[in-house]
């Protein structure tokens, strides 16, 4: 479609069913960051409930007054505090932070960094974005059901989550209309949505390069985005395959999940049974382990695009971060069942899971190495989408050791369903993750808006923001080693070896309620910056790469003037003979 | 380094197997306390001599050395050390080497019947023998496990709630079933932790090597098992041999009175 046919497009058609690939990107970006902030409310709230878990307590503040009839005397229910946790999660990850990395900067990204107009199949990513939104509706209208939204888990496991709500309930429409089954029929479209996008990012990669971009000139983020959507691709149907058989266990009557014998509250569930609660960890595990890596992939290939250019030099090592992360996406398939080391493992299963766990680990430390020694030889500019991508290394790096005592069995015994692994993995996606994509955000806005958000408001964004994660999470790794249980409604206040760290619930809730309020001056500097930011042209970062190579923002249905011929690598900065310190991909040889 | 992870609330070890589970802990966090702290010197070195400002010229090939290589060639020979020299043996230990009832070892025979959210822990007596059970004699009240009473084996039985003693120094033997949702069966004095799983019997052992005394041990539900979760606790006490005598032979008569009454 030429840039003349744009112009006849209606309001509806160019903002909100559109087939443009930023426009998407631009839609997925903004309703996953309002997803993730009501996934830190519900974490301010849980967090409150955790500090305070006495009936004498000081009720929640502001959410207390405002949310009367949720909270029953400005306080959680058990109730309320399982359904928060579980969505919390689900939110997080599958409405907030895989839609901001694969399903934003994916697709505004990917057809700009390979010089294409759009993506391979524009309607097909239409209706991705439009699945997962219906996907984010049905989770939240789950609220609104009798018994609240599904509190069993992020990870759902039956039998409770077959039975929980209602489940064995006679009445249909009591196990229809239920926070469980609808979180199922939610996962289902979300699932759809990414199997979608998925599809659509290998084929624009693979088919749609320009001429001369060849594989090995890809730009890091274009790698990360592919193996990423394979990794979507192929870890995805057995969870969506595992929701439908959950949400028949519930619906239909089925048993794959449920044995036989149960007996819940004192009476016989009365099922023929059969069916294995195991079955569903495996299939959900299956999925939710590469599900990590399509969480720390985007964001590794973020931070190589900040890094490269902040440092104006090429990344060292590019060719064996690519091989890294490629054996990385083989590898993140054969080690699920680490999560699964007491489910009753013989020696010979467990040895080998710990195995792929421990050799999964060394593409990890090749890559974070790699950008770490990208530095060393730089002329490094502290720029705010740098500093972002700089904090992630050791945070990341923190996330990823402490790993290592939970993939071995014998020390996962003592740590497995403590806070060491919610420390763990928040470290891997928060501290993590989520910093490299705010990085992303305010080294892409230019790009999108021709304008450049406020770098004093980015430093007051970033600096707070850095501290108050590592007061909310590294705290976790204490309770952990203490031993203290995910998932307890009063902080461990029940338990006697939960006393010494109890203090600790206090220091991480004033981290989690600052964390909001520090979240401010970035919300109000990516709304005034659309507007009011400075202006710049479409290069401002003197940057390679060929999403720089197209106006700002890229021309509507079609991003480039003429289509980009690439002519070298990805990171040709401070070559030598060369008078500035960047050379493009599209611009042909001097001299 | 253990005495840190004390201060900082590792409970304590009474097991027989714990130390070597603490032993590997301290090598672990020792191996990434050296990975971070010195990758972070090298981090942050690198940010204050290569700055903007300071840097004249850029050197594009960076980093000659070799150096990095035999990092990770090093990170790998510590990953299969920690894996082969301990993790995968203490594993082994675990899952194989059950204490033997049936060869004449003396044995703590357990079962413990999780269900939401209580511990219901069934004793076989001196017979050493389980009485049935029978899920449709289950009360919640009077016979929360269903043991059956026609069962000769039964006769010496007990079952209590959220009230699991052992005498010190015996192995002992639990094995662990659910009525109803997956649970999990933790006792962090003991260094265990054991999913329960509705649909299979899961044996797990250890030998409690210190008595409990004023302490006050627990075992905890580490698995998200409902509403009532967090509160799904119930007193742990390893005590001397004919201490755990006298107070099963006074369940026992506890037991046999309340039947009368029921009669």
């Amino acid at each position: 479609m030429s840039d003349h046919d744009s112009h006849k497009l209606s309001f509806v058609q160019r903002y909100i069913f559109s087939q443009d690939h930023k426009v998407i990107g631009i839609q997925y970006a903004i309703t996953a960051l309002c997803f993730m902030f009501l996934g830190l409310v519900l974490m301010m709230l849980m967090r409150w409930q955790l500090a305070y878990p006495g009936a004498d307590d000081p009720s929640i503040p502001i959410f207390g007054k405002l949310l009367k009839n949720a909270l029953p005397g400005g306080k959680l229910t058990p109730e309320l505090y399982n359904s928060l946790g579980a969505m919390h999660g689900t939110i997080m990850v599958f409405l907030g932070v895989v839609p901001l990395a694969v399903g934003a900067f994916g697709n505004y990204l990917v057809p700009l960094q390979v010089g294409a107009g759009d993506m391979a199949f524009p309607k097909l990513n239409m209706s991705s974005y439009w699945a997962f939104f219906i996907g984010g509706v049905v989770m939240l209208s789950s609220f609104l059901m009798p018994g609240g939204a599904a509190n069993s888990g992020w990870t759902s496991y039956p039998p409770m989550a077959d039975i929980a709500q209602g489940g064995l309930s006679a009445q249909f429409s009591t196990r229809l209309l239920s926070g469980q089954s609808f979180w199922l029929i939610g996962m289902v479209f979300l699932i759809s949505s990414s199997l979608l996008g998925s599809i659509n990012t290998i084929v624009t990669i693979i088919q749609l390069r320009v001429k001369g971009l060849t594989f090995m000139r890809l730009p890091f983020m274009v790698w990360a985005q592919l193996v990423t959507a394979f990794l979507l691709l192929l870890a995805f149907p057995p969870l969506e395959a595992a929701g439908l058989m959950q949400l028949a266990d519930r619906l239909v009557g089925s048993n794959f999940f449920l044995p036989a014998g149960l007996v819940v509250t004192g009476e016989a569930v009365g099922r023929v049974g059969g069916g294995s609660p195991l079955l569903w960890q495996h299939l959900f595990w299956f999925l939710a382990h590469p599900e990590v890596y399509v969480l720390i992939l985007p964001a590794m290939g973020i931070v190589a695009e900040i890094i490269a250019n902040n440092t104006r030099k090429p990344l060292r090592g590019y060719k064996s971060m690519v091989y890294s992360i490629l054996f990385l996406g083989f590898m993140s398939f054969i080690v699920w069942a680490h999560h699964m080391f007491l489910t009753d493992m013989g020696t010979v299963i467990s040895a080998f899971f710990q195995t792929t766990t421990m050799i999964i680990s060394i593409p990890s430390v090749v890559v974070i190495t790699a950008m770490v020694l990208s530095l060393w030889g730089g002329s490094i500019r502290f720029t705010t989408p740098m500093l972002f991508a700089l904090a992630f290394l050791p945070m990341f790096g923190i996330g990823g050791l402490t790993g290592l005592p939970l993939g071995l069995a014998a020390t996962d015994v003592h740590l497995h369903d403590t806070y060491y692994v919610i420390g763990h993995f928040h470290y891997v996606v928060a501290p993590g993750t989520i910093l490299a994509l705010f990085g992303g955000i305010y080294y892409w806005f230019p790009k999108a808006t021709g304008r450049k958000m406020s770098d004093v408001l980015g430093r007051i964004h970033f600096w707070p923001t850095l501290i108050c994660l590592n007061v909310i999470f590294f705290p976790m790794f204490i309770q952990g080693m203490a031993g203290v249980s995910r998932r307890l409604f009063d902080g461990g206040a029940t338990y006697t070896h939960a006393q010494p760290v109890m203090w600790t619930n206090k220091v991480m809730m004033m981290g989690a309620w600052t964390l909001a309020l520090v979240q401010i001056p970035f919300i109000f500097n990516f709304f005034w910056s659309i507007r009011h930011g400075r202006k710049v042209g479409p290069n401002p970062w003197e940057a390679t790469t060929l999403e720089w190579a197209a106006p700002s923002p890229p021309i509507p249905h079609g991003n480039f003037e003429t289509p980009p011929v690439v002519y070298r690598d990805a990171y040709a900065y401070s070559q030598p003979g060369c008078a500035k310190d960047y050379l493009p991909q599209n611009e042909p040889e001097v001299g | 380094m253990l005495e840190l992870f004390h201060k900082l609330g590792l409970p304590v070890d009474a097991s027989s197997h714990g130390g070597s589970m603490d032993q590997l802990m301290i090598y672990v966090h020792w191996f990434m306390l050296i990975l971070f702290v010195g990758w972070g010197l090298f981090f942050v070195y690198t940010l204050i001599r290569f700055r903007s400002s300071r840097v004249k010229k850029v050197d594009p090939d960076g980093i000659r050395s070799h150096a990095p290589t035999y990092l990770e060639v090093a990170v790998v020979v510590v990953e299969v050390l920690l894996l082969i020299g301990f993790s995968i043996p203490i594993w082994a230990s675990r899952v194989e080497d059950f204490p033997k009832p049936a060869e004449g070892e003396p044995v703590t025979q357990i079962h413990v019947v999780a269900q939401q959210f209580v511990w219901n822990i069934h004793y076989p007596g001196p017979d050493s023998i389980f009485g049935r059970l029978n899920g449709e004699l289950i009360d919640s009240e009077t016979n929360p496990i269903g043991l059956d009473s026609e069962d000769p084996a039964a006769a010496d039985d007990i079952w209590v709630v959220n009230d699991l003693r052992v005498p010190v120094d015996i192995p002992v033997l639990v094995t662990l079933t659910s009525l109803d949702v997956i649970h999990c069966f933790s006792l962090p004095t003991m260094r265990i932790k054991q999913d329960v799983i509705p649909g299979m019997e899961i044996p797990v052992w250890f030998l409690p090597v210190r008595e409990s005394g004023d302490e006050k041990w627990q075992v905890a539900c580490a698995q998200l098992c409902g509403v009532g979760h967090y509160r799904m606790a119930g007193r742990f006490n390893v005590v001397k041999e004919a201490e755990f005598e006298a107070w099963y032979e006074e369940r026992l008569a506890e037991m046999a009175a309340n039947a009368d009454d029921d009669w």
